[in-house]
């Protein structure tokens, strides 16, 4: 196991990248709270007590309640698990068809690129934040497997361009290596130097972006569900811990607030922190 | 260079009307009559001929096909259509409230700048070093906190320390200009802190490889002093990069507004937008995306003149 090279090259990670190393060990916490956050959780997400709204943090209610007198610490670990989920897919999905798009525009180039290139500057023209809104607002709310589809969707899609442009340059620049030219005149497949010869010299910068994306789309979430059309009470999800009521009791009980947002800023962190460090160790330039 | 701004602006035109196409008909995949909304969404109640009578006059009793082409045409001529709801002409219910949202966007962005370039150039003469790595973990938290619990934060901070918050309501810079600085003033340090954050990691990587240039090597060996050839020499090449990333931030940054205005209670379009979709208002969110894209590329515009003036190279090809 220590020989081999997957085990090497983490281990060269974690000496260079102590910061890299830390966003790990975050995200598997929070993998793991996620997971088991029945098993951890004092209490029930959904119990109400409403002989107890609205405590300061104590022994019992570590992190206090809210105006239902639900525990917000329990809250906070089962929101982990939709956070996390809504994150990484979006980020996985976006990612992968905005890489589609943009190694396809780069490795056609000519006709191909040109119109993919100004698909792509429209739908770059209009604010994350706003094309994700006026989405969510059109397509409503579809609950799948306790997952609200739409939203998802409302999120990757202006995922999309921002990738297949990131990629695009990528590939570009992949695309004029020798070795490219050597697969074309041996004669392979498009499909064949696609797959086999150009994505895998751009899995770098899909890591970063998608570590990037998951970051972006747990801030999102909260933005959307402070705006009152993410996420739906009674769920616990962070962004809604952080709207409505607790907005207008806040100055009087902070603990409602603070933290909820500090477990958004911490899995933020994390993420960030990660595509950062995986970028300075995948990137030949800045690694001595 | 003619055939460049031909190209530049066909591009720009083009842009445009796809967004305007794209929003259009996005729209009007809407469920229920926005029209029949304005009326009944308050539980009251409207006979069929008052409505067939409103959504007449509003003209969204045409086909679609017609109310496209009047669209488009209505944006050729700068008109936006009518609000639904306050039945105001768009472009000035937008006009009303644009103001204080550039105001917002503006100190934002001079407050980003001034924390961004120290924090990059630090980060950059300390490459590698522990002190780079303290301004790494500031600037992906200025990152990771959402903007608008940043902002309750603060609020929370200037009661518990000063006992005073920025009026909630609006006040006219005319009568009492202290307090209206203050208003505008706490959001956009809540907007520019996460701004800085960004552009001080793209500032510091791109000193880095500036720092390594022959020239920058020629400027040291010449006896220039360290100072100088940091802030003179090579910041002055490593800030070419990061305005391009500052034109699309800005456009990005009217966009995180629409939070922002929002906590704080301030009347600019980010919250128009959020009120216009609550509403089911279609002219006022065609409008209001309209702007958001045509700010977009004219930044983008400026950015690509402004590169073309500052470096010779972009000039010459």
């Amino acid at each position: 196991m220590s020989g081999s090279p997957t085990f090497k090259s983490l281990k060269r990670f974690t000496r260079t990248q102590p910061l890299g190393l830390i966003a790990l060990v975050l995200i598997t916490a929070m993998l793991l709270g996620g997971s088991f956050a029945p098993q951890l959780a004092p209490f029930g997400p959904l119990d109400a007590r409403f002989d107890a709204v609205l405590t300061p943090p104590n022994a019992t209610h570590w992190f206090g309640t809210d105006n239902f007198g639900r525990d917000i610490f329990s809250r906070i670990l089962h929101g982990t698990r939709p956070a996390l989920l809504l994150g990484i897919s979006t980020a996985l999905i976006g990612s992968l068809v905005g890489a589609a798009i943009g190694t396809a525009s780069a490795y056609f180039g000519g006709r191909v690129d040109a119109a993919l290139q100004r698909a792509n500057d429209v739908l770059l023209s209009v604010p994350l934040i706003v094309a994700a809104l006026v989405v969510v607002a059109v397509l409503g709310k579809r609950m799948v497997a306790g997952v609200d589809v739409n939203l998802m969707l409302a999120i990757t899609l202006p995922y999309i361009p921002v990738m297949a442009r990131v990629m695009r340059t990528a590939a570009l620049s992949v695309r004029v290596s020798p070795y490219i030219d050597a697969a074309r005149a041996l004669g392979f497949s498009h499909t064949r130097i696609i797959v086999g010869h150009m994505l895998p010299n751009l899995v770098s910068p899909w890591l970063v972006m998608i570590s990037a994306f998951t970051a972006q789309t747990i801030l999102l979430e909260a933005s959307l569900s402070f705006l009152g059309v993410g996420v739906h009470e009674p769920t616990p999800a962070w962004g809604l811990m952080l709207s409505g009521v607790s907005v207008e009791t806040f100055t009087t009980a902070p603990w409602v607030i603070l933290f909820p947002g500090l477990a958004i800023s911490l899995t933020v962190f994390a993420f960030s922190l990660l595509g950062d460090a995986l970028r300075d160790a995948l990137d030949p330039r800045t690694r001595h | 260079m003619l055939k460049f701004l031909l190209r530049r602006s066909a591009q720009f035109i083009f842009t445009l009307w796809a967004v305007a196409t794209l929003i259009f008909f996005m729209l009007r995949v809407l469920p229920g009559d926005p029209v029949e909304f304005k009326y009944t969404s308050d539980g009251g109640a409207i006979t069929a001929e008052q409505l067939q009578a409103q959504r007449e006059r509003f003209g969204y009793d045409q086909p679609m096909a017609i109310q496209y082409v009047r669209w488009i045409g209505g944006l050729a001529r700068m008109d936006l259509g009518t609000s639904i709801w306050s039945e105001n002409p768009v472009s000035e219910e937008i006009g009303s409230r644009f103001g204080i949202t550039i105001q917002l966007a503006v100190t934002a962005l001079v407050i980003g700048l001034l924390l961004a370039i120290p924090l990059g150039v630090l980060g950059a003469i300390s490459r590698g070093t522990w002190l780079d790595q303290v301004v790494r973990v500031c600037t992906v938290t200025g990152q990771s906190v959402p903007s608008f619990w940043l902002a309750m934060l603060v609020l929370l901070a200037l009661l518990a320390t000063v006992g005073w918050i920025p009026s909630i309501e609006a006040v006219a810079f005319k009568e009492r200009p202290w307090e209206y600085l203050a208003q505008i003033f706490v959001p956009a340090v809540v907007v520019g802190w996460r701004l800085s954050s960004v552009n001080a990691r793209l500032l510091r990587s791109s000193l880095i490889e500036v720092l390594s240039q022959d020239y920058v090597r020629t400027a040291h060996a010449k006896g220039v002093a360290p100072s100088r050839v940091i802030w003179r020499h090579a910041l002055a090449n490593a800030m070419l990069p990061t305005i391009t990333v500052i034109g699309i931030e800005f456009a990005g940054l009217l966009g995180g507004l629409v939070v922002t205005e929002q906590v704080f209670n301030i009347n600019g379009i980010g919250r128009l937008l959020v009120q216009a979709i609550s509403f089911s208002d279609l002219a006022l969110i065609q409008g209001l995306v309209m702007l958001f894209a045509l700010i977009y590329v004219c930044v983008g515009l400026c950015v690509d003149v402004l590169q073309a003036a500052l470096d010779p190279r972009i000039r010459v090809n």
